[in-house]
């Protein structure tokens, strides 16, 4: 196989690994965002609940920011169009993203029941919107998105913004994505903290599980019956990385599943996601905390894959121009920036990995609403 | 392909320029105070002395308010290059993200995982661990700095990527010549002290306050002289340094070094004035009311003696064959977009280094396609087409001149206090204490007024030389943009509203002692140090 080829098909592959990475660590803080106010009654409850993942929520949102900074290098073109498209949306999502460093750090600093109160609700909103953005990101991708090229590149938008805020498929998406969240903030805040934040996140954390398990399904029908894109000309995956004057796409009702259907072994994928999600939520019932929060990545992993397979090679659909659509083949760097930036994956990923499991390691423990009231490092 | 709506184009350059600039109020701090909570945190370790630890985790709670808001409005950066400049990320994102993903990968995951241990892990981690920790944020914070200069490097030099006819954007070609651009090295000197110098004067201003109010004494003037001295030699560096960027820029964005010293004719004579202060017009492309030193000029720029400089107007007319050929070669370009035909392929390749002038010629040619410019309108494009090849002088001449002067002032006033503070006589100077207060923003206004110098001299380019900043923006409507803008201005209100409450807030709280079983002062104390008159007295 050409290495170009390959580089493109590994970058793909980490495109995946990043997406669950960011949905796994930074899902697990926004869930938390999102239940402070249920599982923390009172402010030293909800102080011991945002400590739980005081010391990692920065880190793990560093996931977020990366998987930012890796489309743009690896997917220029992606990371061009598919921010501008959901203009909208994406800024809906940073305002609400960046709410959550400040809400962090200045919440505790001031002992007042409205300061407190404010940046409760902050952590709400920062919480659930990106969560929902994300997910609804995915459905709208399955969809297909209204946009077009001019012939140096420039991108065109074809559909108002309304169309992708007020889209059922992708709301559905989103609010699978918001209830996996919760499920792993829920396990994470079990895993670490006492009662009576324990058996409140218990709860949570199962109908979330739960939720998400119903809704994969239908949404699993529902993509069955959707548009798919398919490729009708003839396809060069070695092909120079523009969206300019590719082969014919063609729009079929149910086409997302031709992957599965040609290599039965994919639905290992949906499965893994089903596994993870109902598995997990049984898990957690039994106080399996640990395991439990791996299903939940499980799940997450199996969802993210099960998308990228289905629409593999393609990454966004043109829906008003389908033979602009990006690609694998079609929107990637050059062989030589996947070629440093892969050297540059290899040698940091590792790294990065072996650090925050120290990280994690020695903040281990439950943590105590005592030690939190009375420790003035504390948030 | 039309051109974006140019209120479009205004709005978003608004925006990129309000965030940008409001994230830069946050940074130089973060990158000054990670290196002096270091510092202080050494000697901690070293001498044993609670105090030390006492200003590491007070200056840390301050660092950890203003760092909160140096991460949020750093998404909002992150993002956007895509949601505001889709065509300049289609353009160079082959390059230009490779050092954003590097910075993620090699900086942001070390400075965020460990600020985490930093600012909770006091008593899990055993001292000399935890100094590892405050250790590897500051030089992570500084390894940001570098990954994102060297982007930003990119659009002051492109150098390391050509353009690719095939994709139509240029695609990065030697990793070498990016990281080790000139420019993107001397803007990562450059900017990365003068975050040092902000951190230096605000601890310096904060513990003058405590010494004016007769506060925490010990603490302060054990803070003070730090800052001071390490102030002090990184001023130094810094403008030393930015003389050797107003180097690179003569030799290579002659635009920008001419409106940075207000140059509308090219110098004939060695005598040419250095202008310390004119109204530089941008209509009459003249100066009025100028006051220069004779001789200063051409040694100050070129480090000789007799090198000419040229001047803004001759710098316009030298850019007109560049703009007939970029003419050509856009149209060459289009032709092949269609054909592919190896013929317009070489008239392409012939004209290919002043593409980006040809895209600068688009906003002028009939009904914006270059293709429908008669032979005889040819003459008035180009000279339309010059007048835009040049930045506004007003504002480059004037943001360099505040930054600069702000430079010579720092040296002065940290050299004062340093000296004073190493004779032990600040407490009677109360008016240079009070001068320190008043100079907390100094250092943070003057990298700001830098970043205006050096991102206001690079128009009209978005990268220099090849894309045009109209042409880089993405295909918004005004509504998008006016929603954006309100809700980050909003946003953004509120949090330096809180931010300012809760820094002064503490700063007037000032330091606590955590460890009361602890009071080692006076004991193992360094000479530099242990003054008499500090070491005895306990400290409220
Ligand atoms: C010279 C330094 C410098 C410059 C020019 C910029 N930044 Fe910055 N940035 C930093 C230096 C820095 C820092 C010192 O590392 C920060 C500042 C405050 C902080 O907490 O880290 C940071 C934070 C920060 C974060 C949050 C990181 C985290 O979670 O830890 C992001 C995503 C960005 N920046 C991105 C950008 C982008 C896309 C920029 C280009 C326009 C940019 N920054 C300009
Ligand atoms: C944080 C420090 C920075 C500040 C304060 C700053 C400031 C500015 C300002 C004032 C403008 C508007 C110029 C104009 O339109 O006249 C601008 C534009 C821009 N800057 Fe920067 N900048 C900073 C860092 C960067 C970095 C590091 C990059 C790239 C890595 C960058 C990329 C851009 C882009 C893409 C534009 C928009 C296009 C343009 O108007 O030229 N900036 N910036
Ligand atoms: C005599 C003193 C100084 C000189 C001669 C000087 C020179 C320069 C020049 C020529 C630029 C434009 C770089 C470009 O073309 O892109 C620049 C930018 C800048 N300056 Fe200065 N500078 C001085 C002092 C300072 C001080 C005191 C600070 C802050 C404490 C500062 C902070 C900055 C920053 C943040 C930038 C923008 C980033 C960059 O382009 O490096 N400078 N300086």
């Amino acid at each position: 196989m050409e290495i170009y080829v390959a580089l493109k098909i590994i970058w793909a592959v980490l495109l995946g690994v990043l997406l669950t990475g960011l949905a796994v660590m930074v899902g697990m803080d926004m869930g938390v965002g999102t239940l402070l106010r249920f599982v923390g009654k009172n402010d030293a409850e909800r102080r011991t609940a945002l400590n739980i993942i005081g010391p990692h929520w920065d880190g793990n949102q560093v996931w977020f920011i990366l998987g930012g900074g890796a489309i743009f290098a690896a997917f220029p073109t992606l990371y061009a169009t598919s921010f501008s498209v959901f203009y909208v949306v994406m800024i809906l999502l940073l305002f609400s993203m960046i709410m959550r460093p400040v809400a962090f750090e200045y919440r505790s600093k001031v002992d007042t029941k409205t300061w407190r109160g404010t940046w409760d609700w902050a952590f709400l909103i920062s919480g659930a919107v990106p969560m929902i953005v994300y997910g609804a990101a995915f459905g709208n991708v399955l969809e297909g998105v209204g946009f077009h090229y001019g012939w140096t590149g420039q991108y065109y938008q074809d559909e108002s913004f309304l169309s992708y805020l007020l889209n059922p498929f992708a709301v559905m998406c989103g609010v699978m994505s918001l209830s996996l969240s919760i499920y792993q903030g829920g396990t994470f805040l079990m895993l670490r903290g006492v009662e009576p934040i324990y058996s409140r996140a218990r709860l949570f954390a199962t109908c979330g599980g739960l939720l998400a398990a119903v809704i994969f399904a239908v949404g699993g029908l529902w993509v069955s019956h959707l548009n798919g894109y398919v490729f009708t000309g003839a396809v060069n995956p070695g092909m120079e990385a523009t969206p300019l004057g590719g082969p014919a796409v063609a729009v079929q009702a149910g086409a997302w599943l031709n992957n599965y259907h040609s290599y039965p072994i994919l639905w290992l994928a949906p499965v893994l996601g089903f596994v993870g999600m109902l598995v997990g939520t049984l898990a957690l019932r039994l106080h399996l905390k640990v395991l439990a929060w791996w299903l939940g990545a499980v799940a997450w992993a199996g969802t993210i894959s099960t998308v990228g397979i289905a629409m593999f090679p393609f990454l966004m659909p043109s829906s008003t121009n389908p033979s602009q659509s990006l690609t694998v083949w079609n929107s990637t760097g050059s062989a030589y920036n996947l070629g440093w930036m892969l050297f540059f994956a290899v040698v940091f990923v590792p790294v990065i990995l072996s650090y925050t499991s120290w990280a994690f390691y020695v903040m281990r423990g439950k943590v105590k609403t005592e030690t939190v009231v009375n420790d003035p490092h504390s948030y | 392909m039309p051109l974006i709506d140019p209120t479009i184009v205004d709005l978003s350059r608004l925006q990129f320029a309000l965030t940008a600039l409001y994230h830069f109020i946050f940074v130089p701090l973060t990158l000054g105070m990670t290196i002096l909570l270091a510092a202080m945190e050494t000697t901690y370790v070293i001498t044993g002395k609670q105090v030390y630890k006492d200003m590491t985790q007070f200056w840390g709670k301050l660092f950890g308010i203003n760092f909160a808001i140096g991460v949020a409005t750093g998404l909002t950066m992150e993002f956007e290059f895509g949601t505001n400049w889709s065509m300049f990320s289609h353009f160079v994102g082959d390059v230009f993200g490779t050092p954003l993903a590097i910075e993620g990968l090699m900086a942001f995951f070390m400075e965020s995982t460990f600020i985490g241990l930093m600012f909770f892990g006091w008593d899990r981690l055993s001292r000399p661990a935890h100094l590892a920790v405050t250790y590897l944020v500051a030089l992570a914070s500084n390894l940001s700095a570098l990954w994102i200069l060297i982007a930003n490097g990119f659009m002051q030099d492109p150098e390391g990527a050509s353009f690719n006819p095939d994709t139509m954007r240029m695609q990065f070609n030697s990793f070498v010549q990016l990281v080790f651009s000139p420019d993107a090295q001397a803007k990562f000197v450059h900017t990365s002290i003068a975050g040092f110098v902000a951190g230096a004067m605000f601890i310096m201003g904060i513990s003058a306050y405590y010494l004016l109010t007769n506060r925490h004494k010990e603490f302060a003037a054990r803070s003070i002289r730090m800052a001071a001295v390490f102030g002090l030699i990184s001023t130094l560096a810094v403008v030393t340094l930015g003389d050797a960027l107003g180097r690179l820029d003569d030799l290579l964005q002659p635009t920008k070094i001419a409106a940075i010293e207000g140059l509308w004719h090219t110098t004939t004579s060695p005598s040419a004035p250095w202008l310390v202060a004119a109204l530089p017009n941008d209509k009459t492309q003249s100066n009025s009311l100028e006051i220069g030193i004779p001789y200063v000029l051409t040694p100050l720029i070129t480090h000789t003696f007799d090198k000419p400089i040229p001047g803004l107007i001759d710098l316009e007319s030298a850019a007109g064959p560049h703009i007939l050929n970029g003419i050509k070669a856009i149209n060459a370009l289009q032709q092949y977009g269609t054909t592919h035909d190896a013929a317009s392929l070489a008239t392409f390749q012939q004209y290919e280094n002043d593409m980006g002038y040809g895209f600068l010629a688009q906003q002028n040619a009939p009904n914006q396609d270059l293709n429908a410019i008669t032979p005889a309108e040819m003459p008035t494009v180009v000279q339309q087409t010059e007048q835009e090849t040049i930045p506004n002088v007003f504002v480059t001449f004037w943001a360099f001149r505040i930054m600069m002067f702000l430079g010579f002032y720092f040296i002065g006033l940290f050299a004062f206090v340093a000296f004073f503070s190493l004779k032990n006589q600040l407490e009677s100077h109360k008016f240079l204490l009070r001068l320190c207060v008043y100079s907390i923003p100094g250092p943070i206004l003057a990298s700001e007024f830098g970043w205006i110098t050096a991102e206001a001299g690079r128009q009209p380019w978005s990268v220099y030389g090849w894309l045009p900043t109209f042409q880089a923006a993405s295909s918004h409507n005004v509504g998008y943009m006016v929603f954006s803008l309100i809700g980050f201005a909003l946003l953004y209100s509120l949090f330096i509203a809180a931010e300012l409450y809760l820094m002064f807030k503490f700063a007037r709280l000032g330091p606590q002692s955590h460890d009361h079983a602890a009071p080692v002062a006076g004991t193992g104390a360094s000479p530099m140090f242990a003054k008499p008159g500090f070491a005895a007295k306990s400290w409220e």
